[in-house]
């Protein structure tokens, strides 16, 4: 990476004897949109709130633009932030929030004015300067809230949740307005969520984050594809997790379900007769043989969901379950609940779980 | 009764079925409520209604001003002057003085418990009225009182001896101080809980200092509340009377005092002029809460 | 941060020793009543008056009775208002709001003159009718709390949903009211109970002009003619007080907690 904008380096955060954050270490480039991934509880907000100046780290630093702004003030920092619950100053206008950042930075009514107005433009509510917050849609406010904190051309953006508490369509539309919106001005911005599909779609990397630590940091290709541990492998995306014994760990041989598959030197230190967690994206299997697909396993249709333009398979392995999907055809019906099946897929796409 | 009822179901019956149908349920949906109004008018609103009546009208049962006139004797003035010199300053130092221990326990960083603990015991103040709290304060302030005597002894200043009494303006006020904090505290915590944490850091990280966001943001939200409790609060010193009365016997003139005396033994030898005194008490109480109203619908357009 | 924590601690201080000086000086006061040593001697006297008994165990009732009359009038209304008249809640609240703004002075002023022995409603004609008229003030002093209390209580359990829910299952509406509604705002009637207790005990203004041999009188005669028993008197009123509001504290840990705010 070229000269990165936003360090934060071996960060760690204890409140009183328990550690939140331990060496959490990232590098973000000018203009880079950086979501934290992670269940609740894992620390996404405390390093975000370091970043903003809420909290202090107990060790470690923490850069902008060349600058250690570790001890600085939030007020100081220059940083844009939206959070979960909007936040908008509810005894204000609309017109009034957006401008509180260029009114206390004390830039002339005229000039606000127009800042304003550019702002709403943007967040394509032009109309909406003069209403009071609650008179506005959860999704409304929150977009207020983005251009409010847009509003005084922050160095560094940072997005608390902010998607969290609206319905699952507003959800979809606005985090592409959030993306294009930040594509347009450029700004860095670290966005967090507990919701991978959002990280996935809208992020130049994504850093998973597990009990206070990075797990592992990468473009969503990256991390969706190449999960460096079994806590990635499993919370982003669905996975098909199987047990399988290892029969020929030299020739990378294992069993599931007395059914060989060969692995190839993936087994990395495993012996002959360990069990392994094997794991397999659902749209890397194919119901049947397919062209292309080196392996595959005999089992049981246990369940069929119709989902519309696909449909959701589960078919049973002896005591291992494998979702998969497939796409609607109206040529053909559905397979059966009980029904005899081969599944398929390509070895390199089984991945062994640490 | 019966009758009426019964010609009107068949009236209704013939011309309108639907309306009848309406005519019968709505008797049913007031009478949960019914209790309540008859109450409320009888013994809340008729008897008030009465003395306001009352007010207008002399010994004949003639409408007349002569009552509300009959009020600016200078006894009279003076008794209103004092009651409402009382109340308000009361009501101002509990509200400042409330807002102050209010925002030191929940925004202090104090420990959670002294907020609790603060808290119950605001509950008890707040209703710690009358002889208990008048006697409370004739032990600490009256001139064999705790303080008085300490004072005196320890660092040797004499509070009588520099004009202070527990028996006047200044010594009332601070009796009534002693419930109006504590309701004020019981009152504003939650308003002041309701000021969200992320305001304070969405305003720090547009720039904005803390005065700046106190300016801008929390003294305006608390605003509406703040006045509308220090206006409970001044309704709530203005008709106090068993405090005062233990305190200082009849020797301060308030308001609640003089028709006190009034409805006891007819001191002013002038029943109506009695009825216009409690209209006067009404009047202000009333006026400072038309005041709240106004200014709150007039400058509070983002309240819901 | 550190300023502020600062000052926090200079606020509460200062408030502290506001209002716990005259708490002890109180106490120290009650207890010299004989003279060169600390006794209980005033409590002792106080409480072996038969007429502090008296009237104390008068207030109680009356007290008792209050509540009973506020319950009555109160819950009915309030769940009324939620399930059914929401469109009459402003005009209720406003009628509940009344007894802060009117005071009690002239509540009772207007009761003396409507309710007097010549009147169509003679009340004050007899004892048994001047105690009632009593009660009927308290209930109306205590009208704003009373039904503040019961109507969060009622918000926090969701009414509507629980009386549509008993009526699926065939519940009548005596039913709904004991079984389903009552249980579930009992603790919050309980805490406007109290409330209403603390409030009546000591109260002096409409006792004392209704002529009603009640406590709040007698602690006014008493101050007027002895030393050290009020003294003792106040602490007594206080411990009450206290007691009432350690009650409603307690109460509100067992309080329902709302559906949709957990916290
Ligand atoms: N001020 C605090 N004091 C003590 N513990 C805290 C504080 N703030 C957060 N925590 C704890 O730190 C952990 C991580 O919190 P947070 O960063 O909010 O997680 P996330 O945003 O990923 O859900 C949680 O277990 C939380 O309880
Ligand atoms: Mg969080």
């Amino acid at each position: 990476m070229a000269e990165p904008f936003l360090s934060i380096q071996h960060v760690r955060k204890s409140f009183g004897a328990t550690t939140v954050v331990e060496d959490f270490n990232l590098d973000v480039a000018p203009g880079e949109f950086v979501s934290f991934l992670g269940p609740s509880g894992c620390g996404k907000t405390t390093v975000l709130r370091m970043v903003a100046g809420f909290e202090e780290p107990s060790a470690g630093k923490i850069v902008v633009g060349g600058k250690d702004i570790t001890k600085l003030k939030p007020n100081q920092r220059n940083v844009g932030m939206v959070f979960q619950a909007y936040a908008l100053f509810p005894n204000l206008t609309v017109g009034q929030n957006i401008a509180f950042g260029l009114k206390v930075a004390g830039m002339p009514k005229p000039d606000a004015d127009r800042r304003v107005a550019e702002m709403l433009d943007m967040i394509k509510l032009p109309q909406m300067a003069d209403r009071y917050p609650y008179q506005l849609s959860g999704g409304q406010q929150q977009r207020i809230a983005l251009a409010r904190a847009i509003a005084p051309k922050p160095k560094l953006l940072l997005l608390d949740e902010p998607l969290s508490a609206l319905d699952a369509k507003v959800r979809v539309s606005l985090r592409e307005e959030i993306r294009s919106i930040q594509k347009k001005l450029g700004i860095t911005t670290i966005f967090v969520t507990h919701d991978q599909e959002e990280a996935l779609s809208i992020s130049d990397r994504i850093a998973v984050m597990y009990g206070g630590k990075a797990e592992q940091v990468g473009t969503p290709f990256e991390i969706y594809n190449r999960p460096a541990t079994k806590f990635v492998a499993n919370f982003v995306g669905t996975l098909n997790v199987l047990e399988g014994k290892v029969t020929d760990a030299a020739s990378g041989k294992v069993q599931v379900n007395a059914q060989e598959v060969s692995l190839k030197g993936k087994l990395n230190g495993s012996k002959s007769g360990d069990t392994l967690s094997l794991a397999l994206r659902p749209e890397a299997i194919s119901l049947g043989r397919q062209p292309g697909h080196d392996t595959s396993l005999s089992g049981e249709i246990a369940e069929v969901h119709f989902l519309g333009s696909v449909i959701r398979v589960r078919v049973g392995i002896g005591g291992n379950t494998v979702s998969l999907d497939t796409f609607n055809n109206s040529a053909t019906p559905p397979p059966a609940v009980g029904d005899k099946a081969d599944i398929s897929f390509s070895s390199g796409d089984m991945l062994v779980l640490h | 009764m019966t009758d009426l009822s019964l010609s009107n179901k068949a009236i209704a019956g013939k011309t309108a079925p639907p309306a009848e149908a309406r005519s019968l349920r709505l008797p049913t949906q007031w009478l949960g409520v019914t209790p309540f109004f008859i109450f409320a008018v009888m013994f809340l609103i008729l008897p008030t209604l009465y003395l306001m009546l009352g007010a207008f009208q002399n010994e004949a049962g003639e409408f007349t001003f002569a009552n509300i006139v009959a009020l600016f004797s200078a006894n009279i003035v003076a008794a209103y002057w004092i009651s409402i010199k009382v109340s308000l300053a009361s009501s101002l130092i509990g509200a400042f003085a409330g807002l102050a221990v209010a925002i030191a326990i929940v925004r202090g960083g104090l420990p959670d418990w002294i907020r609790s603990a603060t808290l119950t015991f605001s509950g008890v103040a707040s209703n710690f009225a009358g002889v208990p709290l008048a006697f409370a304060f004739i032990a600490t302030l009256g001139r064999l009182g705790l303080v008085t005597v300490l004072l005196n002894t320890l660092v040797g200043l004499n509070l009588y001896a520099h004009g202070f009494n527990l028996l006047s303006f200044w010594g009332l006020t601070i009796t009534y101080v002693y419930f109006q904090i504590p309701l004020m505290v019981v009152i504003i915590v939650p308003a002041i809980d309701g000021l969200k944490r992320e305001w304070g850091e969405a305003a720090a990280t547009l720039g904005a200092t803390q005065a700046q966001y106190w300016r801008m943001v929390v003294i305006p939200v608390l605003w509406p509340s703040f006045l509308g409790t220090v206006i409970l609060l001044f309704a709530n010193a203005f008709g106090a009377i068993a405090t005062a009365y233990a305190l200082t016997g009849s020797s301060l003139n308030i308001v609640p005092i003089l028709l006190y005396a009034q409805i006891r033994g007819d001191v002013l030898h002038n029943a109506h002029l009695g009825y216009a005194i409690a209209f006067g008490m009404i009047f202000i109480t009333g006026l400072a809460n038309i005041f709240y109203i106004w200014f709150r619908t007039r400058s509070e357009r983002w309240l819901k | 941060m550190k300023a502020g924590k600062f000052w926090a601690w200079v606020v509460f201080i200062l408030g502290a020793a506001y209002f716990f000086i005259p708490l002890i000086a109180t106490v120290e006061f009650s207890l010299r009543m004989r003279r060169g040593v600390y006794s209980f001697d005033a409590y002792k006297v106080v409480l072996g008056d038969s007429q502090f008994q008296a009237t104390f165990i008068f207030s109680v009732v009356v007290a008792i009775f209050t509540i009973l009359l506020g319950v009555l009038i109160v819950v009915p209304t309030a769940y009324w208002i939620r399930l059914r008249l929401p469109q009459l809640r402003p005009v209720v609240e406003f009628i509940t709001l009344l007894p802060l703004v009117i005071p009690a002075i002239v509540i009772v002023f207007g009761y003396i003159r409507m309710y007097g022995s010549n009147s169509p409603l003679p009340f004050l004609g007899s004892n048994l009718g001047a105690n009632a008229l009593l009660v009927i003030g308290y209930a109306a002093l205590a009208l704003p709390y009373m039904y503040r209390a019961v109507d969060t209580g009622l918000r926090t359990i969701d009414v509507r949903t629980l009386t549509e829910a008993a009526q699926i299952l065939g519940a009548g509406w005596g039913t709904i009211i004991t079984r389903v509604i009552l249980p579930n705002v009992l603790i919050a009637v309980l805490s406007g109970a109290f409330l209403t207790f603390a409030i009546v005990i000591g109260e002096f203004t409409m006792a004392s002009l209704l002529n009603r041999p009640a406590f709040g009188p007698y602690l006014q005669n008493l101050v007027a003619n002895r030393a050290y028993e009020p003294a003792a008197l106040s602490i007594i009123a206080f411990a009450i007080t206290w007691g009432c509001m350690s009650l409603i504290q307690i109460l509100s840990r067992f309080a329902p907690r709302s559906a949709n705010r957990p916290n």
